[in-house]
């Protein structure tokens, strides 16, 4: 599908709304941490080696991997 | 059991006043064992779940009852911090079965959920579900002093209607409102009815499944019920193949509902004034630490003092220590006969109490700085900046503390590597942490180096001996990394990496809790590591000070009528340092010497260097003082003198120096790769639950050493 995107591919200081996810186990693990369908999240830090990301996400920094922030759908 | 039984017999407990068990649970970063810490204080021992080295921390807490005005004892457990009762952990697993085993002998009767204010919405969630369990629960609103600076207002009555549990709020940091969570405990000494379930299991779950599910499994709430037949069928293959279907997409569906309902309750009590101030601060410190340049510099800065601290700071207490240990050794030798129980006493269990306690300082300090860095929130952001560069040879970013902290020494560093989350991982950083250059190689490294080098030896700018030391802490670090790579491929696990955890927000840490980690970690390791170290010393004893007896005997007989003819003080003291040393050569540890001479001659060595190999087990630093024993140097705290016999030692068959610089240099590297600390291996036996690692460890680093021993002597001699 032509538009989708995921989280891996946002942009410093950029924000998206979660849409979805495409893996179950991480998926679980994403919603724990505040990462729940419909929410605004915002891309803050990038390690210094370009990996893992810090993401703002319902009042909290959660750090994703790059291999793990792929699964995550994103809407504008 | 039926939940209305469940808080009748809850009653009757406060009535009868028997102890009542408590479990404190919560997200990670809820401030859980602040509070836990505030209610018991010093009342509280740590130990391990069995089967598993996850920390288990229990105390307990009196009470005042503010209606009747008696006194009741509580029973607190600090469950490790956990995101959902959909376990995925070990920690989270233990958290579970804890709660959820009505046999579990800390099965608690009251559930405190602790929630941090500031993060209601998403800390809601694991207490949304613990209420549905229908079991006795109270909420409390942590960190409340957080949530109001940051604008964050909470109906505390309207949520305590909504939830239809008691809440109470209060702030553990600074000890505020402590006891008005103590004062909640009592709400069950009145008649409570339980409370209903906050979402529709019918909207999760097929209805007459989850029905009959309940009829069999017989737990506290249709929920519990289910969550209780989830956990059952993971574990059976056959309960698993006809449930299986029930449970697709259960959880996630349960968590989405979850925080639907949340965001209800949240919109009818919470009340946000103002945009969070905290996040905006923490954000810009973040733009200086996770900064691809500042962000190493202020790491490598922070390391650089720990590091240092560790190494100096703590070399006063343990000169202390050691000065201490050897006056009451001789205090105790002068006052009591001379014989086998005072020889146990001075040489076997006072050695090793002293071998014990010298650690003390250095993990005291290390954990003291750990502790600091956790609580700061910083040493979330040390992962997060170093993951990429350890996920490549299977470590994770949390491996760096341990590593750089073994350096100083491996027995706190393994001890710290419980952050790490990940099973492979954690073992990974701790089979290679003593290849680390700890500092008890140091006097090992210099005493080599000095016969090696003449002094003064410059190449170019630089101190020869220098170069040499710096190489061999470098060559540590490398083969460190390089067995992590290889250790990568071998070591197996079902476990899948996850990296994803909360930066928290910086915050000032508490010097109560600091404190506390390091009174906590200290006792661990006296009591727990303590008992194998103070066997293996008695054993090292026994070996260097018996020999087969017509040997002892004989060098008896020849020394004490010698002795009792030697008039002068010195000739006495030298009479017995050459009894000494023949003692020792004729103990069974010499004779274990002789005995693996063949296998450690490719290596250089002769069977007075293995004499040291073997007493150097106990600890690196060893090895010098059976030098000097076996070099009959008088003096020997006397590094010098050791070493200028030592250089003089020639081969009496071939007539060559002994320590010439292919030997010295075989030594060297055996003394970087082998595993000489029995301290390190009880450590390793605690933090693993298990003697299969400890041995892996021996077994791999004694081949390392000697593989790379054997190499350099064969092309240096």
């Amino acid at each position: 599908m032509k538009g989708l995107r995921t989280l891996a591919q946002l942009i410093k200081g950029e924000t998206a709304t979660i849409s979805s996810f495409s893996d179950d186990t991480l998926a679980l693990k994403l919603i724990e941490m505040g990462c729940i369908p419909g929410e605004k999240i915002t891309l803050q830090h990038v390690a210094p080696l370009g990996c893992p990301y810090a993401f703002e996400v319902n009042g909290t920094l959660v750090s994703i991997r790059k291999s793990e922030a792929q699964f995550v759908l994103i809407s504008k | 059991m039926l939940n209305t039984d469940l808080f009748s017999t809850l009653q009757q407990n406060f009535s009868s006043k028997e102890q009542i068990k408590i479990a404190l649970i919560g997200n990670p970063n809820c401030g859980k064992s602040t509070l836990f810490n505030a209610l018991t204080g010093l009342h509280q021992k740590t130990g391990n779940y069995p089967g598993v080295t996850v920390d288990k921390k229990t105390g307990v807490c009196k009470a005042q009852n503010p209606v009747t005005k008696q006194m009741q004892w509580f029973r607190l457990i600090d469950l490790p911090g956990t995101y959902s009762l959909f376990p995925k952990s070990l920690d989270e697993q233990v958290s579970f079965s804890v709660l959820m085993d009505d046999k579990n002998v800390d099965y608690p009767d009251i559930i405190l959920i602790v929630v941090d204010s500031s993060n209601l919405k998403r800390h809601l969630l694991l207490a949304t579900q613990l209420i549905d369990l229908g079991r006795p629960c109270i909420l409390v609103l942590n960190m409340i002093d957080a949530a109001e600076a940051n604008g964050i207002e909470i109906d505390v009555n309207k949520l305590a209607e909504l939830a239809q549990v008691p809440v109470v709020s209060c702030d553990a940091r600074h000890e505020q409102g402590v006891e008005n969570v103590k004062n909640t405990f009592f709400a069950f000494a009145q008649n409570v009815k339980p409370q209903q379930g906050l979402i529709n299991i019918q909207a999760i779950v097929n209805k007459d499944y989850a029905e009959s599910v309940h009829r069999f499994v017989n737990q506290t709430s249709v929920y519990a019920s289910l969550l209780k037949q989830r956990s059952n069928i993971e574990k059976d293959e056959k309960l698993n193949a006809y449930n299986k279907k029930f449970f697709t997409g259960f959880e996630s569906r349960d968590m989405l509902f979850r925080f639907e309902k949340i965001k209800k309750i949240s919109l009818d009590c919470v009340n946000y004034t103002s945009v969070r101030k905290d996040l905006k601060a923490t954000d810009k410190l973040d733009r200086f630490t996770t900064h691809p340049f500042w962000g190493f510099v202020i790491f490598i800065l922070v390391l650089f003092l720990i590091f240092q601290s560790i190494f100096y700071l703590a070399e006063f207490p343990m000169q202390w220590i050691e000065t201490g240990f050897s006056f009451l050794t001789q205090k105790t030798r002068e006052i009591l006969p001379d014989n086998f129980f005072t020889s146990l006493l001075t040489n076997g269990i006072l050695a090793g109490l002293s071998g014990i306690v010298v650690f003390v300082p250095q993990i005291a300090l290390l954990f003291g700085f750990i502790s600091l860095l956790e609580d700061s929130g910083y040493m979330a952001r040390v992962s997060f900046i170093m993951d990429k560069l350890m996920r490549k040879v299977g470590l994770n970013g949390r491996s760096v503390i341990p590593l750089i902290s073994g350096m100083a020494c491996a027995v706190p560093a393994i001890m710290s590597t419980r952050t790490i989350s990940n099973k492979k991982e954690r073992l990974v950083t701790i089979l290679i942490t003593p290849l680390m250059s700890c500092s008890a190689r140091l006097p090992v490294y210099t005493l080599l180096i000095g016969i090696m080098v003449p002094s003064n030896y410059r190449l170019g700018f630089f101190d020869v001996k220098g170069l040499l030391l710096t190489a061999l802490y470098l060559l540590g670090i490398i083969v460190a990394i390089g067995v992590a790579a290889v250790l990568k491929y071998i070591l197996k696990t079902k476990e899948r990496s996850f990296f994803m955890m909360e930066l928290p927000v910086y915050r000032i840490p508490q010097l109560k809790t600091v404190l506390l980690t390091m009174f906590d970690k200290v006792k661990v390791f006296l009591f727990d590591a303590g008992k194998v170290i103070m066997v293996i010393s008695v054993i090292l004893w026994f070996l260097t000070s018996y020999g087969p007896s017509k040997e002892f005997t004989a060098i008896d007989k020849n020394y004490t009528e010698s002795l009792t003819k030697a008039n002068t003080g010195s000739l006495k003291q030298e009479l017995t340092t050459a009894m000494e040393t023949q003692k020792l050569q004729s103990s069974y540890a010499g004779h274990l010497g002789k005995i693996i001479e063949p296998a450690i001659r490719p290596l250089g060595f002769d069977w007075k260097i293995g004499i040291s190999l073997i007493t150097s087990i106990a600890a690196r630093e060893v090895f010098v003082g059976t030098m000097a024993t076996l070099y009959q140097s008088r003096d020997k705290e006397d590094n010098l003198s050791i070493r200028q016999k030592m250089m003089q030692e020639k081969d009496p068959i071939t007539g060559k120096l002994v320590y010439n610089f292919a030997v010295c240099l075989s030594l060297l590297m055996f003394y970087a790769f082998a595993m000489q600390c029995m301290s390190t291996l009880a450590v390793v036996k605690r933090e693993t639950n298990s003697y299969k690692w400890p041995i892996v460890q021996f077994v791999y680093m004694s081949a390392l050493a000697y593989f790379a021993s054997l190499l350099v002597y064969q092309i240096f001699k």
